[in-house]
């Protein structure tokens, strides 16, 4: 097979290129629509937006999740808001202003006309979801609340709370639920997807696995769509879910889909330190702290006195020190290196030196304890659950995580992955962000893909398929992928391994953290790629997995998703070593300025890198990015 | 830290379940609950022994996943908290601690302490909406909300569909799960075109699977996210509109 990269962008201005391109596409009538099967992977943000939306157009859908109900999903746990180009405010913002932060924030690394298109459709998402009766922040006067937040310098940020993720979320589950309640969406929990079958070069169906009763079963329609979400838990510790993996988007690239950026990964400044080897997941603390808090670490290095009896001249506020226009707003990427640095250079806080502290004193001390805390409160309350410590009266400590990954299945303008009939939506994509994702973005661009995009454009694909039944799910197609499923799924069992699942997993996350974290080298990445195939190899042979495969087996489900990570680590490490420069969330310790920062090259990686899967060494492929709207320029938030 | 921890393992739906009791040393303060259980379930899988299925996902708090009964309490000793947020530090030396499901009528037994809690879904499947098609929003300040209304709407909201209302009440209730969605939607002026419809509908298939309120309070104890049980009382106040208006 060959592979191609057309990105199918739309001729014509950025600002008319979505208007044509929804001219352009085919249409499938409304009473014709109901003849198409679509099916559905995942169920947050992304997914079940798409599915609630293709439904009401009159598709037959069918979803799966592995959770045990939709409501499930990760995307439940985003905090901070989601943007969108109001400009209710009246300080500035446009359209045009929120796509050039969204390329700029992203350092030059995503595609121009994908990125206006997210800030067209921005607001629709604000009305759709308030219209479902998500109960966003409102002012006194009834109308909509708006702050700014992580890198922005308009207040154009929608929130619910601290809990602006559960409330879109349960805004798009209950819009898929009712259109359950039609017959037009057949939802399948505890069940997940194994793999996505190609045949005639194109996609035809998934094989799952019910996760109760262990059946292996395949499901056959026109078209399937991913929204599973990222892959930041290769790290092991990481902000996501702990049942957040890759193994939907890595079968499909096996399957042929491109695998785009894998290197662009974001690692959150504010999360809580880990306390000991135990330590299951990190948790993220709100970026939104970082509008009201000061970020510092002791002058001295190895200074082990309390934080309220460090004196204010011995404190370095290294945020408000380094980059005075942004202060402790600065990207993510930004502030999470210079953390880095801190604790790098033994200016570490808390017990294991491994945080920076984050001070709410001043503001405290000037807005008042009653407004901090209501704007706050549930998240000084989760600090203090998780740590022991009251952020009321010792500042809080926060230290880098993995977080979220820009990179994902490579996708055209209509979403479409390089197998056709198969579409990736949301984290699951590598689309619009380029080599770092901006704050309250990533509900903003799930929503986007799953209610106004995907169900658009998907139809110019179906429309020429009327009349065709898709593949029978008895075809050998299907079999043969169901019988790999098995026959892995018998490996595992069968072994009596050395250790657990949890084990491998977590000596996984270190090397990949050391090596393709927020620092990276070549001869480091080299070396972890060494280490990656030789521990992967120890897995497949000595991974333990005990019980059965007809009642629920958590590490059985466990052995399959980290599989997969390491296949998917080791494709990080190698996008990182080929990509000779620093972008965004990917900073290669050979390409930096003079004072430490991030140094593009635009002249040799202007570049989406496309890997093509092959059992072997995989093959680049690279979509070259071309900006006529927005001038590259070094990032600068000085 | 030492516990002994006394746990109700299960292999399946119909098969017989007991307590097994397992000693865990070695417990720093700074554990949660959950991750005690990780650590336990590495030590049985280094024992060739099967480990322990639990349900967990987010683990901080918002995905309701988790939910274990912790010495009798849903969600264990610490008001307003998943456990998954519970730490050890609550915890002391030498506790014998019991764990087990979230046992109720309406929450069949899947395994150990993983329970199916899908009725939640066929309540919100009844009703659980506002019926708005993508597309079809005006804009979004067309629809001023008083703040209080907004306020109350999204306390009700918070509702994570953890089940620990069900598990706690002696009835085995689901009232505070759906009076929280019926709260949230009915508060807001683009939830009174279907409110009685939505009411009424909710209501009954709440009772299809779920015993009935009697004012214990067990519930709302129990949340992890601290929803009243007024909104208990704004649904019986609706459904008696909802019955009387239809």
């Amino acid at each position: 097979m060959t592979l191609v990269l057309d990105s199918q962008v739309p001729t014509g201005s950025i600002q008319d290129a979505w208007d044509n391109h929804r001219f352009n596409v085919r249409l499938v009538n409304p009473s014709n629509k109901r003849r198409f099967k679509i099916i559905v992977v995942g169920t947050g943000l992304a997914g079940a937006s798409a599915a609630a939306t293709l439904a009401e157009l009159g598709y037959e859908v069918t979803v799966f999740t592995f959770h045990d109900t939709p409501r499930r999903a990760h995307s439940i746990a985003a905090q901070g808001g989601i943007n969108a180009a109001k400009d209710y405010r009246n300080d500035g913002d446009s359209i045009f202003r929120l796509f050039y932060d969204t390329i700029k924030g992203g350092d030059f690394r995503s595609r121009e006309a994908n990125v206006y298109r997210l800030a067209q459709v921005s607001n629709e998402i604000i009305d759709q979801a308030t219209a479902q009766g998500v109960p966003f922040a409102r002012e006194y006067g009834g109308l909509l609340d708006n702050r700014s937040f992580g890198g922005a310098q308009v207040s154009r940020t929608f929130y619910a709370r601290g809990q602006t993720g559960q409330q879109l979320l349960l805004g798009a589950y209950q819009a898929m639920m009712r259109q359950v309640a039609a017959g037009k969406v057949k939802l399948h929990t505890r069940t997940e997807m194994l793999d996505v079958v190609v045949h005639e070069g194109q996609a035809r169906g998934v094989v799952v696995r019910n996760l109760l009763t262990g059946e292996i079963s395949s499901h056959s329609a026109h078209a399937v769509v991913l929204a599973t979400g990222g892959y930041s838990n290769a790290f092991y510790l990481s902000t996501n879910a702990k049942a957040s993996n890759a193994t939907a988007i890595w079968r499909a690239h096996k399957r042929g889909a491109a695998f785009a950026n894998p290197c662009f990964t974001q690692i959150h400044p504010t999360c809580i330190p880990p306390s000991d080897e135990t330590q299951s997941k990190l948790t993220l603390m709100s970026e939104s702290l970082r509008n009201d808090g000061r970020i510092w670490v002791p002058l001295k290095p190895g200074d082990d006195r309390p934080p309220n009896a460090i004196p204010e001249d011995e404190r370095d506020y290294f945020l408000e020190r380094r980059y005075p226009a942004f202060g402790n707003l600065v990207p993510r990427d930004v502030a999470s290196r210079a953390a880095k640095a801190m604790v790098d250079a033994n200016r570490g806080v808390g017990p294991r030196r491994n945080g920076v502290y984050l001070d709410f004193a001043d503001a405290i001390s000037r807005l008042g304890m009653d407004v901090i805390r209501s704007r706050y409160g549930n998240l000084f309350q989760m600090y203090e659950r998780i740590t022991g410590e009251d952020p009321y009266e010792v500042p809080m400590r926060i230290y880098p995580a993995p977080h979220y990954t820009m990179g994902g299945l490579w996708v055209d303008y209509a979403l479409m992955t390089t197998v056709p009939g198969l579409y990736a939506i949301g984290e699951a994509n590598f689309s619009d962000h380029g080599a770092n994702r901006l704050g309250a973005s990533a509900l903003m661009q799930g929503l986007a893909d799953g209610y106004f995009i995907l169900p658009i454009t998907i139809g110019d694909y179906l429309a020429p398929l009327l009349g065709t039944t898709p593949l029978d799910p008895g075809h050998e197609a299907f079999a043969s992928a169901e019988a790999e499923v098995r026959e892995w799924i018998r490996h595992f069992l069968e072994l009596d391994g050395e250790h657990s699942v949890d084990w491998f997993h977590r000596e996984l996350g270190k090397i990949l953290w050391e090596a393709c974290g927020m620092a990276r080298n070549g001869p480091a990445l080299q070396q972890a790629m060494g280490e990656i195939a030789a521990l992967h190899e120890r897995f497949r042979s000595g991974v333990r997995v005990l019980g059965d495969d007809e009642t629920l087996n958590q590490s059985l489900e466990k052995a399959g998703r980290v599989d997969d990570f390491f296949e998917v680590a080791q494709l990080m490490c190698r996008d990182a070593l080929h990509r000779e420069e620093s972008c965004g969330g990917h900073f290669r310790e050979e390409h930096q300025t003079p004072d430490g920062e991030a140094l593009r090259d635009d002249d040799n990686f202007a570049y989406v890198a496309a890997w093509e899967y092959t059992g072997g060494e995989p093959i680049l492929h690279k979509e070259p990015l071309s900006f006529q709207y927005v001038r590259p320029s070094q990032r600068s938030y000085a | 830290m030492r516990l002994t921890l006394r746990i109700w393992r299960q292999a399946g739906p119909d098969a017989p379940g007991d307590f097994e009791t397992y000693d865990v040393d070695g417990i720093s303060e700074e554990m949660s609950f959950l991750e005690l259980l990780d650590v336990l379930n590495e030590r049985l899988i280094g024992e060739g022994r099967e480990p322990i299925a639990f349900d967990s996902d987010c683990r901080e708090g918002i995905c309701g996943s988790c939910g274990l009964m912790i010495d009798g309490q849903a969600h264990g000793p610490q008001r307003g908290t998943a456990t998954c947020q519970l730490h050890m530090r609550r915890f002391n030396d030498g506790d014998v601690v019991t764990v087990e499901p979230f046992r109720s009528a309406g929450f069949p037994l899947v395994k150990d302490l993983v329970v199916d809690r899908s009725a939640f879904d066929r309540i919100i499947e009844a009703g659980g909406y506002i019926s708005a098609p993508t597309g079809s929003a005006p804009d979004a300040n067309l629809i001023p909300v008083p703040k209080d209304d907004a306020d109350r709407a999204m306390d009700a909201a918070a509702c994570i569909a953890c089940g620990a209302c069900v598990a706690a009440c002696p009835n085995g209730a689901g009232q505070l799960f759906t009076a929280a969605k019926l709260a949230h939607l009915n508060l807001l002026p683009q939830g009174q075109p279907e409110r009685s419809m939505r009411t009424r509908a909710m209501v009954e298939e709440m009772e299809r699977y779920f015993g009935s309120c009697t004012n214990h309070r067990e519930c709302e104890a129990a949340c992890p996210k601290e929803i009243s049980i007024d909104f208990i009382a704004m649904l019986h106040r609706d459904y008696r509109k909802a019955r009387r208006d239809s």
